[in-house]
């Protein structure tokens, strides 16, 4: 079957371990403030690709990934998701590393044959990379525009296939950097047993040259890009929580 | 014969003992280095002092412009100046190219008016008697060349087909063995060029007596240099006796060559690994200290950094800086499956610490994946720190030039003592497209500069007509550009002779003839553009197409796309063919490269619209680049369609520069560390260790 692709990156570094190859999908439901990637938010458009093009361009430079492998990110890879199945399955028949990047936004909860196709997934998922925006739902949702009742579900339905879990969060100034949240995103986390990273990850404004090519207006304008020291300063309050939650037990 | 010298005992004997053959002395006397940085020694207080005094120097060059002092009135030879010091009670290594350090020489041989305008742009003016002098009672390689240059040549030269080129200006590339003055002594050398002058034919062809000259004048060069050597007071007659000597001998060696000749590229050659042998010797022997070994390698790179030549704005503006190219090779592996990393390579990279960053000299690590994992992480390391280090990939360069070569420049490769270059600037390839649709009308001009072949009428282009075409006037241009060069070579041999370079060189040595492609991606993609899209052409007035329209998307290098890029690898590969069928001088052997690094900018001013969409005046992306933007699949796809390039067609190197932000290297580690180590909450990190940092109960 073939996949809506917006783009492909041969060298990712920073979507998952060692080098990559990242395949970046068409299509998301979220409206994230501070998306860089709004040119992937529609649905059907971009390049249609079939999953042995997107492995014959990975087998083809292969010797750069040894210790990589390949992610999908977006847009929400799991909007297509039997073509990301179909697409790791192949992947694993070659022993490639595999990583989804997902919002985790398209979960629905008591809806057992999503589940059941979700886990054909993880079966040939070697890594989940979690992007939890907010641990506050109403806050989450005037960031993103949905709640995050889903996304926390579906991290614990994560915690259940016993996939390697990595969560990601972007810190903003005045928008997702508050103590308390912090804590509290910890706390949650810090419950899943099959955490393994955690990525905290400064706000930056790399995307706001697009929303202009787009014609959009920049939902974010004017807030500053996040110092190194907040987005420090933003993990050991993560952490904390963390260890709270991991000591209480 | 059997020889033995007191600067010889305790070395292995060898092959290298009974003839000159400085690769078997490195063969039965290196011993592989495979540990870490940890030995390295801070610099000494004499070193802080004098690179202080380099810096003040510095300041004051730029203060007055770039040049704080220059010669107008010595006609530089091996001998024509008196020592020179920063300090001589703190210098270890000594010499100057002058009398005294920042005093750049006048260099006339190249051509007399070069050297008046490297003088007059820097406010300086040549000693009319000698102007006279060089004009009238002394050819130059110059004035040579352009007596015999026929009116095509000039043509092509001035519409800038052919760019570059080294007829006013001393051609360099050419690495002579400077390691053997410090292993033989000169006059073992003096003896083995007299030889060879022995030995010559006796039958006096033409070829034969310029032998017999060139020997002559080698040998005087040998002579010259040893008095250079005596007015600093040493005598360089016999081998160097331990690591002091070794490196003196060796940059006294490299200071005539560049005392004499103000070539493009003036490269020192592979020197670490020989002088390893030494100081491993001397350190043994409790001869000398590890801080005191550091220390003359620091005050000999002192003495690389300070070779200075004078160039005229444009020369500069040209190879982008005031660059001299004293390219040293370091690393590497033999070929009996051994790396060659010692100590002294991690000596060298330690002097960006000691003295700080510099571009020169051109530190290049020839890099294999059979280096040890020590030096791979200091180099990493040192690269992080400085960016001043270059690096070469040895597993293909090792296949073709064994295992004791050195870069000349940037990336010309060439065993030592053994293989030279005539150095050949570079051929067009995208204006050459041009001509081959507008007939060899040149499309800014408007002058027939190629032969006049029918041009393309046709609204569309249509790449099996286009193809042919180009196929004939590269045919075309590689003849005009080979003859060119004859002209060139034949000239510099006769009027500005590398005579001690080529002292240090073998009888019998193999000359590669360079070329050069400039533009290799604008041509691969426009001929995508033809073949996958349609490229409509656009003619002015006078019927000459001057500007394309490009109707659809196509393939572009740089994505790793095998459409494209396979064109990319058979423009190559055409081109090649048809300069290997011209006559060379010399018997050379013909080699192209694909490496303006940032040359690509005029050649793209001088170059009209290309259909693959560039227009007039656009710079061309570097070397063998993608053009800029067009390769959106980032650097492995990118660098993966460069890879593609035939190294045997380029063995005179493929360039392809690269830029990241670090960034995109990967993530920093503090903030994205990726695995959580838990453990390190609050206390003792007891563990950690990727993927295990999250067992609850160890935490504290």
């Amino acid at each position: 079957m073939k996949g809506y692709i917006h783009s492909v990156e041969s060298f990712g570094t920073v979507d998952g371990p060692g080098i990559r190859f990242v395949v970046f999908l068409q299509g998301c439901p979220l409206r994230c403030k501070f998306c860089h990637n709004p040119d992937t938010w529609a649905l059907r458009q971009g390049t249609e690709m079939t999953s042995d093009e997107l492995i014959d361009s990975y087998m083809k430079n292969r010797a750069f990934y040894s210790k990589g492998g390949i992610t999908v990110t977006g847009g929400e890879p799991l909007m297509q998701l039997s073509f990301v199945t179909e697409l790791f399955t192949k992947a694993k028949q070659y022993g490639i590393h595999t990583c989804i990047d997902t919002s985790g936004i398209t979960y629905r909860e008591n809806d057992s044959d999503y589940e059941n196709s979700l886990r054909k997934l993880i079966a040939v998922t070697d890594l989940v990379m979690l992007d939890i925006k907010h641990i506050d739902s109403e806050k989450h949702k005037a960031l993103t525009g949905s709640g995050n009742e889903n996304i926390l579900a579906f991290a614990k339905f994560l915690e259940k296939t016993n996939v390697e879990l990595c969560v990601r969060h972007v810190v903003i100034e005045g928008i997702t950097d508050n103590a308390d949240d912090l804590i509290n995103l910890g706390r949650f986390i810090g419950k899943l047993k099959n955490l393994r990273y955690l990525d905290v990850l400064p706000y930056h404004t790399l995307g706001v040259n697009k929303y202009k090519e787009m014609g959009l207006s920049y939902p974010l304008e004017g807030t500053l890009p996040t110092s190194k020291e907040k987005a420090l300063e933003a993990k050991t309050h993560i952490m904390s929580g963390i260890k709270e939650a991991r000591t209480k037990k | 014969m059997k020889r033995s010298y007191e600067g010889w005992a305790g070395f292995e004997s060898g092959t290298w003992t009974n003839e000159i053959n400085v690769r078997s002395f490195i063969k039965h006397n290196h011993v592989p280095y495979d540990g870490d940085e940890s030995f390295l020694e801070e610099p000494t207080q004499n070193t802080l002092d004098l690179w202080d005094q380099v810096l003040e120097l510095s300041r004051q060059e730029r203060e007055a412009g770039g040049v704080l002092d220059m010669d107008t009135s010595i006609i530089p030879t091996i001998t024509s100046h008196g020592p020179g010091y920063l300090n001589k009670d703190k210098e270890k290594i000594v010499g100057f190219q002058t009398d005294k350090p920042f005093k750049r020489a006048l260099q006339p041989y190249g051509g007399i008016r070069m050297a008046e305008k490297a003088c007059a742009d820097n406010g300086y003016k040549v000693d009319p008697q000698i102007s006279e002098f060089f004009k009238i009672h002394r050819k130059t390689h110059n004035a040579g060349v352009f007596d015999a240059y026929t009116p095509e040549m000039r043509a092509c030269r001035s519409s800038h087909i052919i760019t570059g080129l080294p007829d006013a200006y001393g051609r360099g590339r050419i690495i002579g063995d400077y390691r053997r003055v410090a292993l033989y002594g000169v006059d073992r050398l003096i003896e083995d060029k007299m030889e060879q002058k022995a030995t010559t034919r006796s039958a006096m062809y033409s070829h034969v007596i310029r032998d017999r000259e060139e020997l002559s004048e080698q040998i005087r060069a040998l002579e010259e240099l040893k008095k250079m050597a005596e007015s600093y007071g040493y005598d360089i007659s016999l081998p160097a006796k331990n690591t002091k000597e070794a490196i003196q001998w060796l940059y006294f060696a490299y200071l005539g060559a560049v005392k004499e000749q103000n070539g493009a590229a003036m490269s020192l050659g592979r020197t670490s690994t020989f002088l390893d042998a030494y100081a491993r010797r001397d350190l043994a022997n409790g001869t000398f200290t590890e801080k005191e070994i550091q220390e003359m390698v620091d005050h000999f790179v002192m003495k690389l950094r300070l070779i200075k030549f004078a160039r005229t704005p444009e020369y500069n503006a040209l190879f982008s800086g005031d660059p001299q190219w004293v390219t040293e090779s370091i690393g590497g592996c033999a070929i009996d499956g051994r790396h060659l990393v010692t100590k002294m390579s991690f000596r060298y990279l330690h002097t960006l610490k000691n003295l700080g960053p510099a571009p020169e000299p051109n530190l290049t690590v020839l890099w294999s994946k059979r280096l040890p994992e020590n030096f791979k992480r200091y180099c990493a390391k040192m690269s992080i720190e400085t960016s001043s280090i270059q690096y070469e990939n040895d597993d293909l360069m090792r296949f073709t030039h064994g295992d004791d070569y050195a870069i000349a420049c940037c990336v010309s490769s060439m065993r030592l003592g053994k293989e030279m270059q005539f150095f050949g600037a570079r051929a067009n390839l995208a204006k050459c497209l041009l001509y081959a649709i507008n007939g060899g009308v040149d499309e800014i001009t408007k002058k027939q500069v190629g032969p006049e072949f029918t041009p393309i009428t046709s609204e569309y282009l249509d790449y099996d007509e286009v193809m042919r075409k180009y196929d004939a006037m590269m045919r075309w241009l590689a003849e005009v550009y080979v003859n060119t060069l004859n002209i060139i070579h034949y000239m510099h041999d006769k009027y500005c002779y590398e005579r001690l370079q080529m002292a240090l060189h073998d009888k019998n040595v193999t000359r590669w003839f360079a070329t050069g492609i400039a533009g290799l991606s604008v041509v691969a993609d426009s001929l995508s553009a033809i073949k996958y899209a349609k490229v409509k052409v656009i003619r002015d007035e006078d019927g000459l197409a001057v500007d394309y329209k490009v109707e659809g998307d196509f393939p572009k290098f740089g994505n790793d796309d095998d459409r494209v890029d396979k064109i990319a690898h058979d423009i190559v590969h055409i081109f090649m063919e048809h300069v290997r069928k011209n006559h060379t001088y010399r018997n050379g052997i013909p080699t192209t490269s694909i490496l303006t690094i940032t040359s690509n900018v005029v050649y793209g001013k001088a170059t009209g619209s290309t259909p693959d969409g560039r227009k007039r005046g656009e710079a061309f992306a570097p070397g063998a680049n993608p053009m800029h933007r067009r390769d959106t699949h980032g650097a492995i796809a990118s660098l993966s369609s460069v890879a593609k390039l035939p190294f045997l067609d380029a063995q005179d190197g493929i360039s392809n520069t690269f830029s990241i932000i670090p960034g995109a290297l990967g993530k920093d580690d503090r903030i994205f560390t990726g695995d959580i180590d838990i453990d390190c909450i609050g206390g003792a990190c007891s563990n950690p260790t990727l993927f295990e940092g999250l067992d609850a109960d160890n935490i504290d």
